[in-house]
């Protein structure tokens, strides 16, 4: 019992009811969610500190005993996401405070910004499918709500598709949940891995893996991703953003949740689903990142080809890959912050998304240039940067087991990733300024410091590799073990 | 009874397919709340139907349903009327703005 794992979900719930009492004082309103995040890293950290030194974490509420009870589990996959993600999105917080306008901040954005974090925070805890249902809805409602405050034409159009495909998918969940709790009696994830182990996988059990497997790839954007580029391009960059680094890692973490506890015994047939579905997901993106001339588009296929790329470490599924995967979910999440960051400081800077009509701007914003540059290496995964170790044991475990297609594919689309990031920073910093950038307002340098922040974070990352595999060689071995998380939460 | 359940859940399933594939806004609103109902039926006959009996009595009883069941489809009555009426209200915007509640023509590509 450690009650320390409510913190996470409690402390942006209480910041977001707190901030529903401020609506027109924008600046207190600014200082209370900064302050709400503040804490909710420090709680993190020290989470991260207490799986390290004393295993598994887990919370029973009110003192019900699993199978009965909800549980909370932090192992420690769930405990870097968590920090990752307060890390993420205080900065895409530090972001929007510039960038977001004052009439979104008076029609509650901070309060729906901080109740996504408690969806999120909850997904990566919660021990129990149903939970894990309620945390994706929590999450989904108040992305809903974010993605059309403002309620520009576009926002409206993209936000009705984008909630329809979702409640698709949660009644599909909803469903899939049914069907298993009617063949196996029960819906702690501990507790379900452990009866579907000894009933062994029979037909029926395939089918609720297939249809999990459908309704997390709808969340993550594997291969079903037709919905993502449209409506991740209509809200504000800083929504953008915090959706881009973190929506669609809550999917892929469902995934290896799902494929690694749950229906751990017999993999065959969805490994291979898996797998091919991620080479889909990276071809497709691929061609997608190519096809574009506009930034947003360009940066939300990148998106899908991380996806698929972090999903071959599922396919994959020996200890490299899956080091490799959770090594490689947390650079994404940062890099893809610090990409879309900048995405949004470029189109604002030249006033439009489209890389025909930008131009120059190297000489009027020389540090946003070089940041980038750097993001872009970073997510390409060269060397001194965070995405290369990440990279590197992925396609390792990929070549160990013999999956030379998918390591082709994905080699491939890396190379994809750094061409078209690269056509961005030569389309926008390089050439002939554009007279219409006469016309722009200068952007002031204070914009750039979150984006100055994770470009720390993603260098020291990279640098930091050896520290950062020792803790995410922890997650690795839970995810291939289950073993220690069912009892961790079962023999207590 | 569970045949019966079975054909309602069906024929919920089936209706609210259909009306999620038609053009207007408004049915595709309605469908996704009927095949919402469905789940929530299905969820419950998954549960084995005892008819007539109460959730959990004591150990005792001759009788007893699973509360568990009934426990989520509560939970996901209560979240699905809450993203229902948030999806009504965006419909009734977004026709406001856009001056139309045809799929079709809410396709659009980037011309803002």
């Amino acid at each position: 019992m450690n009650n320390l794992l409510v913190f996470p979900l409690l402390i942006p719930l209480c910041t977001a009811i707190l901030l529903l009492f401020f609506k027109n004082q924008v600046r207190l309103q600014r200082w209370i969610s900064a302050i709400g995040m503040l804490l909710q890293i420090t709680v993190s950290c020290l989470l991260a500190f207490q799986v390290r030194a004393e295993g598994v974490q887990v919370l029973h509420m009110g003192g019900w005993i699993p199978p009965y009870g909800i549980v909370f589990v932090a192992d420690m996959l769930a405990v870097l996401l968590v920090l990752t993600a307060s890390l993420v999105s205080a900065f895409c917080l530090f972001y929007s405070f510039g960038t977001i306008g004052k009439e979104r901040e008076r029609y509650y954005f901070y309060p729906f910004f901080q109740f996504i974090l408690v969806g999120i925070n909850g997904s990566f805890l919660t021990g129990d499918l149903f939970n894990l249902f309620v945390c994706f809805e929590v999450m989904l409602i108040s992305s809903y709500a974010l993605i059309v405050l403002g309620g520009t034409r576009r926002q409206l159009r993209e936000t009705l598709k984008y909630i329809l495909i979702n409640i698709l998918s949660s009644t599909l969940f909803v469903a899939a949940v049914a069907y298993l709790y009617g063949v196996v009696g029960t819906l702690n994830m501990a507790d379900l891995s452990v009866k579907i182990a000894e009933a062994g996988q029979s037909g029926i059990l395939h089918v609720i893996a297939l249809l999990f497997m459908i309704v997390f790839s709808l969340k993550a954007g594997l291969f079903l991703f037709f919905w993502l580029p449209g409506s991740y391009g209509a809200p504000p960059a800083a929504v953008t953003a915090l959706f881009a680094a973190l929506l669609t890692k809550v999917g892929i973490y469902a995934l290896l949740r799902t494929f690694t506890l749950i229906f751990h015994t017999d993999l065959a047939i969805t490994e291979s689903w898996i797998k091919w579905m991620a080479i889909a997901t990276m071809l497709l993106g691929a061609f997608g990142a190519v096809a574009y001339q506009d930034i947003r588009r360009i940066m939300n296929y990148n998106v899908v080809i991380s996806v698929g790329f972090i999903a071959l470490g599922l396919a994959v599924s020996s200890k490299a890959s899956l080091d490799g995967a959770v090594f490689y979910l947390l650079h994404d999440m940062l890099g893809k912050a610090l990409l879309f960051i900048l995405g949004g400081l470029i189109i604002q800077a030249s006033g439009t998304d489209g890389l025909q009509h930008m131009g120059g701007l190297i000489k009027r914003y020389p540090l946003m240039g070089w940041l980038f540059l750097l993001a872009t290496l970073a997510i390409a995964g060269i060397p001194p940067f965070s995405g290369f170790t990440g990279k590197l044991l992925l396609l390792q475990g990929g070549l160990q087991k013999g999956e030379y297609v998918l390591t082709a594919v994905a080699l491939a689309s890396s190379l994809i990733v750094l061409y078209s990031l690269i056509r961005i920073f030569m389309a926008a910093f390089w050439g002939e300024e554009k007279r219409e950038l006469d016309q722009m307002p200068l952007l002031s340098n204070k914009l750039l410091l979150p984006a100055v922040g994770l470009s720390v974070l993603v260098i020291g990352m990279g640098l930091g590799s050896e520290a950062v595999y020792g803790w995410v060689s922890v997650a690795g071995d839970t995810l291939l073990h289950p073993a220690t998380y069912i009892d961790a939460v079962l023999k207590e | 009874m569970e045949l019966y359940m079975s054909l309602t859940i069906g024929v919920l399933f089936a209706v609210g397919v259909y009306l999620i594939l038609s053009k207007s806004l408004l049915r595709i609103i309605l469908g996704t709340s009927l095949l919402t109902h469905g789940v929530h039926l299905l969820l419950l006959t998954m549960s084995r139907l005892k008819t007539g009996s109460a959730p959990l009595l004591g150990e005792e009883a001759a009788a007893y349903v699973d509360p568990l069941p009934q426990a989520l489809i509560l939970t996901s009555i209560v979240i699905s009327f809450g993203v229902t009426s948030f999806f009504f209200v965006l419909a009734y915007k977004a026709y406001q703005k856009l001056g139309t509640d045809d799929m079709e023509q809410l396709r659009g590509k980037d011309d803002e």
